[in-house]
């Protein structure tokens, strides 16, 4: 589904990511990890549009989207959740959805209906599945921090995506939120067949859902593969030995 | 054309340049450091040039009489410009930079009428310091002393200023200031005094410059806001925040005038508009600035 | 808004506003007018400072091009009302579209200076050239529409040609003003207020934040072409200082002073600042300070304008009498 080969970006000399190469299935559930610093934010970004890489391809679903405006590659069927909470703040829960299903089928050319009145199911039934059902008419900017970032997900959700990368889905989150929200992100991905690529610290989670793990260090892949196979990987214990968080049993 | 009537043209160009130069320094520095554009900046040098006709109807204008006077204007702008800045510029720096804007704006407005108030709409004047009056003939054109003071004194503050910039402690601090001041204050340095600081000597240099011009030009309402179109456009072609950008900026600027009205009589009005939004259309950072 | 939605606000006042010519004084419908074309221009600029969160000082060369282009066809080149004023429209349009083309590249504070540029040069082209112009003697005497077809109807035949173009024009700014409202409460303007709250997100919605913003450009310039085209007919001539840049900020201080996170904020603002330069310009000259002290009030105090603030009490009032209950 998502095909990176070759990727490389440098910023005035330093290389944030060197000669990447990884392909994630489709409806698999992969992981980015590495030190701060390794470049997983650079890779999003690449993979996004946000930045122009120097070399190497994107390709989703066969197609070459590489280096694309973003709000073309969003188009293309890729959803992307941000580590800092980046939502509507002075829209209410419900706008705030409602605007992207507006945007998603195409409504930006209509200057005659009413907004308000238009995709209010869709936007109810996607509150519901994630969860903020009873915050619906809540201004985004007083949302507690878990429920912005289910408000997040729920703004990549409405653009139908085929891939969604999660920037850090679980960052400053409780035990109980972390929980609930790893529920609730496999069931998304069940219910729309979605094929997903997130980073994260929290190895915990890591090794909970992901079926391909990546390790990122320095803007180089140094393992991909199996969650048993990384785990076990002299490299990465090298590169994560003083953190410990590679050793789960 | 007489050779000397082209060295006259580009004197006279580089007499508007270096007045320029040390009015638009301060407001690219403001800029620099605090990412405010100052619209009042044209009023600040306003405030100058009056406070120093004022003073001198009250020292007498003796020898030394001019230059009590031009340093009374300029301390004076700079308190005003510290008062301004405590009691008002605070309380807007985490807000949209358009609150910042028309804050100037209202500023503009206010000190323009209390200037006409205090001072009335005529045109006022002063005469040269008896010291620097006369001329001298360099390549057959006839260049008087003070245009010449004018065009050392300009550049000779402006580049102390980047000396301090650039050379000292409290130079590095607040262009550290320019680049992160979150980071700033989480290093304990009290950023608050440098914005102060920095403003205090912005609206300095600015009452500076407007008592300086006041034996070249009359005091009248409305020069406010004639010298900080130029201004804006000196710092724009320049690059806003660069201080050797300003510098070429003005030079730029002075000679263009100078030469363009040859050309085009109706040049000014028209084209200096015309350079701004070409310079912002194909490099907005102007020619030093930073790319954004 | 939450105040009065069962009452219909905007009906009442445009009834008031068409009433004043039998009801008031000359002056009084020379204020009205005003007033209205005033409305209209301000809420133009609010579909870009308000809607998009774009800053434009520079709003006022898309009244000026429109106010010239109708008051050059109508008096140089004799062309009827129903002609003129489209063509302003759609000159205002294209002026707007190639101008904002350049000024939506460039983020805030060079957006803001670009707009400024090109309404001084607007101004400058309007101030020197002479032949098309009238340069900075302007063009006075700007002939009214015909307006006979009005006598045909009852209660419109005893009134003067200048009430009856100040019905006209009123008619022709409340449909704008609907056409508006209708934009703003479109999903394009839903686009356009997303931009202004969190463009990089909106662009992650799928929105190519530029096109949008051009397009509200252009929205915005043309709507206040037709109130400058409107304007120019109403002063009886169009002259250079209606296109210098004072007039943005003046324009901007009405949609700031109404509120400009509600539609109907600039229009009140509009109003507020058309009575008090009438009543403050009675005592003193010095209307640049009292307007500059409005401003330190609102930036400091109100920044919600007035319809922000009436906004803010009703709340709070309802809040206290839910708390009651």
């Amino acid at each position: 589904m998502l095909e990176i080969a070759n990727l490389n970006k440098s910023f005035s000399g330093f290389r944030a990511v060197s000669d990447v190469n990884l392909t994630v299935e489709t409806q698999q559930i992969a992981a980015v990890i590495g030190p701060n610093g390794a470049g997983k934010s650079t890779l999003f970004n690449l993979i996004t549009g946000h930045l122009q890489p120097d070399s190497g391809t994107v390709k989703l679903d066969g197609r070459d989207i590489t280096g694309a405006a973003p709000h073309r590659i969003v188009r293309m069927g890729v959803g992307r959740s941000f580590q800092r909470t980046n939502i509507f703040v002075k829209l209410t829960v419900f706008e705030n959805i409602q605007a992207a299903f507006l945007v998603h089928h195409r409504q930006g050319r209509n200057f005659w209906g009413r907004s308000e009145a238009l995709y209010r199911d869709e936007t109810a039934a996607l509150l519901a599945s994630i969860g903020l059902g009873g915050q619906a008419r809540t201004v985004a900017g007083t949302l507690s921090y878990g429920n912005q970032k289910q408000l997040e997900l729920g703004l990549a959700l409405a653009s139908d995506p085929q891939v969604l990368l999660l920037d850090e889905p679980t960052a400053g989150m409780s035990a109980t939120e972390t929980h609930e929200t790893i529920s609730l992100l496999e069931k998304i991905a069940s219910e729309r067949a979605l094929t997903l690529l997130f980073t994260e610290h929290d190895m915990e989670v890591v090794f909970q859902i992901a079926q391909k793990i990546a390790v990122l260090h320095q803007g180089r892949i140094i393992a991909d593969g199996r969650p048993e196979d990384v785990r076990n990987d002299v490299e990465v214990k090298r590169v994560y030995l003083g953190h410990g968080e590679v050793e789960r049993a | 054309m007489a050779a000397s009537f082209l060295f006259g043209q580009f004197m006279g160009g580089l007499t508007t340049a270096m007045f320029l130069f040390l009015i638009a320094s301060g407001l690219s520095l403001v800029f620099g450091v605090m990412r405010l554009v100052n619209f009042a900046h044209g009023s600040f040098y306003m405030i100058g040039a009056y406070l120093a006709w004022q003073a001198i109807q009250w020292v007498h204008p003796t020898g030394a009489g001019f230059w009590i006077a031009t340093l009374f204007a300029a301390c004076g702008v700079g308190v005003l410009g510290g008062v301004v800045e405590r009691l008002f510029f605070r309380s807007l720096y985490g807000r949209e930079e358009l609150y910042q804007l028309l804050f100037t704006y209202a500023l503009v407005l206010i000190l323009g009428d209390a200037a006409k108030f205090l001072w009335g709409t005529g045109q006022l004047s002063v005469s040269t310091p008896p010291v620097l009056a006369g001329s001298v003939v360099i390549f057959g054109s006839t260049q008087p002393l003070y245009n010449l003071f004018m065009m050392v004194v300009g550049p000779s503050i402006a580049f102390f200023g980047w000396l301090v910039l650039n050379k000292t402690g409290v130079g590095r601090m607040v262009r550290a200031a320019q680049m992160d001041r979150e980071m700033l204050d989480a290093l304990g340095a009290n950023v608050g005094h440098i914005y102060l600081g920095m403003f205090v000597f912005s609206s300095f240099l600015a009452g500076l410059s407007g008592a300086l011009v006041t034996p070249i030009q009359s005091i009248v309402p409305g020069m406010d806001v004639l010298i900080i179109v130029q201004a804006f456009i000196v710092v724009v072609i320049g690059g806003l925040g660069s201080f050797w950008g300003t510098f070429w900026g003005s030079v730029i600027y002075g000679q263009v005038l100078s030469f363009g009205i040859l050309i085009f009589p109706s040049f000014s009005l028209f084209s200096v508009f015309a350079l701004m939004a070409v310079i912002l259309i194909v490099r907005p950072w102007g020619l030093f600035g930073r790319p954004l | 808004m939450n105040i009065g939605r069962r009452i219909p606000w905007t009906l009442i006042v445009f009834l008031a506003f068409a009433t004043i010519p039998w009801m008031g004084s000359r002056y009084n419908v020379f204020l009205a007018e005003q007033i209205a074309i005033d409305a209209l221009f301000a809420v133009s600029l609010n579909l870009l400072l308000g809607s998009t969160g774009l800053v434009s000082f520079g709003h006022v060369a898309y009244f000026g091009v429109g106010a010239y282009i109708c008051a050059i066809l109508m008096k140089t080149y004799e062309l009827p009302f129903f002609i003129a004023f489209p063509a302003a429209g759609v000159g205002t349009a294209l002026f707007a579209l190639v101008s904002g083309f350049f000024c939506v590249r460039l983020i805030k504070l060079y957006f803001a200076m670009l707009t400024l540029a090109f309404s001084q040069i607007v101004w400058a082209i309007v101030y020197k050239w002479n032949d098309v112009t009238g340069g900075d003697q302007g063009l006075p005497e700007i002939p009214f529409p015909n307006l006979d077809w009005m006598n045909s109807v009852p209660f419109l035949s005893d009134l003067k040609v200048n009430d009856q173009f100040y019905l006209f024009s009123l008619a022709i700014i409340a449909v704008a003003l609907a056409i508006l409202h209708r934009i703003v409460r479109s999903p394009f303007g839903r686009v356009l207020t997303t931009i202004r709250d969190n463009p990089e997100r909106a662009a992650f919605l799928g929105i190519n934040v530029r096109a949008y913003q051009l397009a509200a450009f252009v929205v915005a310039g043309t709507f206040a072409g037709f109130a400058g085209a409107l304007y120019g007919i109403f002063s009886r001539g169009v002259f250079a200082d209606y296109v210098f840049w004072s007039k943005s900020a003046e324009v901007m201080i009405m949609t700031i002073l109404g509120g400009m996170d509600f539609f109907w904020g600039p229009p009140v603002g509009a109003l507020a600042l058309v009575w008090l330069n009438q009543e403050i310009t009675d005592y003193t000259e010095y209307w640049p300070f009292v307007l500059g002290t409005i401003l330190l009030f609102l930036l400091f105090v109100f920044p919600g304008g007035i319809v922000g603030g009436l906004n803010a009490l009703w709340l709070r009032v309802r809040a206290r009498s839910r708390a009651r209950a």
